[in-house]
């Protein structure tokens, strides 16, 4: 009976298939569908996928897996050549000019509350001794209340006075010894600033003040020598933290003839300067740095390089100020590539860059007022 | 950015042709087109410019799988059709992440698309974050003996010779193997 013989067939060549090493099989699928069988290979494919359920199982389980994977290599490849695209755009300026501008009343409000409220304030007082003056509270209680309002107010200044007192006597550290001085800024409110390599690279120990003379003790974090870029961590008690960050680090490079200001503590001096972008690349065409036409003095290593829109672009270094004239800063661009390398076991939480400037249309005193309280001494001891 | 491309909104048939073409600058040109407008509307719904490279791009995949699979029908201007893509998906994302204050604000008309669209679309991201996994844990050389086979469709000949196997057997036995392997580590996802 023929449809006897063609079951032993089956069987057989089943039994071949689970002598088959696995590799074998997979060969054999992969022929399959790749169409590289003879026809008479074929039947006998087809008729051991009738037969064998598991078989059969095994090759829709190849041609699924054989499928996706390919997929999945055209979708890395596709989205390699959009992140390609993405790189060439220039999102931040994009950003600033797309953000959803406030009305001018709001605009007035958020750059002058605090003149409008002192004279608010100045008319209300006004006001009120006006009428008084004139007789026209005969309502005691009201009086009394205001009476009780600057008793009161006078409490909180004098708890006030007191407190700060406190602090400037807790404020005397193991001082004021230290062998030399750089800058850094804040990069975070939770305390890590920046400040370049060479400032810190033989330190024994690290202390970094505010510009209201209180120190706090720091530890390197993390470095990268070939960009002379440091990060330090802020590690004192006393620390409190900072308020957000008013600058944007940038990623992109800054125009020729930009108009850019640093803050820094050259000769142990707050010191504010101005002046533009010169060239794109250091010295002999270095393209790690910017010159500036700032002038840049020992001490501000590390200072912070901003434009006028509050963009950090820079850190100013002084360590080749002794080409005449020529002062140099590195690209913001090193100092986030550093901030990535941070490697993640180093560091309780996440970095949170500050992603929004609040100093666009500031004038200099302001943004000085600004950048101050995020720019340190750095003060190295034991050198 | 090159000022040609800036200034250039390519025509919606000439992307849709571009893209079945695997023409690179058809896809630059629509890239860069229309990212300002789905920049605008992220950051103004509480969203940072990296939000909106991710839902922008994911927008991109969704319409450039749909075109090539043929089943893309231009019903409307293709700007409406990215904004209302990429509208759909950050209301998901904004969920998800709980930042949903019940209202956003818009840029551009839009219209409602398909869920099911995108579901498809999200199943398929969860099997490649599965295979992109898999590959990681499989290890050298087997990754790249894989890639170069499977991904780059090189020759068993051309793998031979890159990592100097004696034969094409070797070769072959080996490339079984580490498909073995990384058929274990996709499924034991599951």
């Amino acid at each position: 009976m023929p449809a006897k013989t063609e079951e032993i067939v089956f069987s057989a060549a089943v039994k071949d298939g689970y002598k088959m090493s696995e590799n074998q099989l997979l060969e054999k699928i992969e022929r399959y569908h790749n169409g590289e069988m003879s026809a008479a290979e074929r039947k006998e494919f087809e008729a051991m996928r009738k037969a064998d359920a598991g078989f059969d199982a095994k090759v829709m389980e190849h041609q699924f897996f054989a499928g996706l994977l390919k997929q999945y290599s055209e979708r890395v490849e596709l989205e390699n050549r959009l992140n390609a695209i993405h790189e060439e755009i220039d999102v931040h300026n994009l950003k600033e000019s797309l953000m959803a501008h406030p009305s001018w009343v709001v605009r007035l409000w958020r750059n002058h509350h605090s003149k409008i409220s002192v004279a608010a304030s100045v008319t209300i007082l006004a006001a009120l001794s006006i009428l008084y003056v004139a007789g026209k509270f005969d309502n005691k209680t009201n009086i009394e209340a205001l009476k009780n309002k600057v008793e009161q107010l006078d409490k909180s200044n004098a708890k006030l006075s007191r407190s700060i007192r406190d602090i400037k006597s807790q404020n005397i550290k193991p001082d004021d010894h230290y062998s030399s001085t750089g800058t850094g800024f804040a990069l975070t409110s939770e305390g890590l600033i920046a400040t370049n390599y060479h400032v810190v690279r033989d330190a024994d120990s690290v202390y970094v003040q505010n510009a209201e003379g209180k120190s706090f003790k720091a530890t390197l974090l993390y470095y990268e020598p070939q960009y002379d870029i440091a990060i330090l961590k802020i590690v004192d008690k006393s620390f409190e933290g900072l308020g957000t960050i008013p600058y944007v680090i940038r990623r992109a490079e800054t125009s020729l003839g930009e108009q850019l200001f640093t803050f820094g503590y050259p000769d142990r001096t707050a010191t504010f300067n101005k002046g533009y972008l010169s060239a794109q690349t250091g010295y002999h065409g270095d393209s790690l740095n910017y010159r500036i036409g700032i002038p840049i003095l020992p001490g501000n290593s590390g200072s912070p390089l901003l434009d006028s829109k509050g963009n950090l672009v820079g850190v100013a270094t002084a360590k080749q100020a002794q080409f005449e004239g020529a002062h140099y800063a590195i690209k913001s661009k090193y100092l986030l590539d550093a901030i990535n390398n941070i490697p993640e076991d180093s560091l309780t939480q996440k970095i949170a860059l500050s992603k929004k400037s609040s100093m666009a249309g500031l004038n200099d005193v302001d943004k000085v007022e600004k950048v101050k309280k995020f720019t340190f001494m750095v003060k190295i001891y034991g050198q | 950015m090159n000022k040609e491309l800036k200034d250039s909104t390519p025509t919606d048939s000439e992307v849709i042709l571009g893209i079945l073409n695997n023409s690179e600058t058809a896809l630059k040109k629509l890239y860069v087109a229309y990212f300002p407008m789905i920049l605008q509307l992220i950051i103004n719904n509480s969203g940072d410019e990296d939000d909106a490279k991710d839902i922008y791009q994911e927008a991109i995949i969704v319409l450039y799988n749909k075109v090539k699979a043929g089943d893309f029908e231009l019903s409307s201007k293709l700007k409406t059709y990215i904004y209302s893509v990429c509208r759909r998906l950050w209301l998901k994302r904004l969920n998800q992440i709980n930042r949903y204050g019940g209202d956003i604000k818009d840029f551009q008309e839009f219209l409602p698309v398909e869920e099911d669209e995108s579901e498809r679309q999200a199943d398929r991201d969860i099997q490649f974050k599965k295979m992109e996994s898999a590959l990681q844990l499989l290890g050298e050389p087997c990754k790249t003996i894989m890639e170069d086979f499977y991904i780059h469709n090189r020759s068993m000949q051309e793998i031979c010779e890159r990592f100097g196997y004696t034969n094409a057997d070797n070769a072959k036995t080996q490339k079984y193997k580490c498909l073995q392997r990384l058929k274990k580590l996709f499924f034991q996802q599951q």
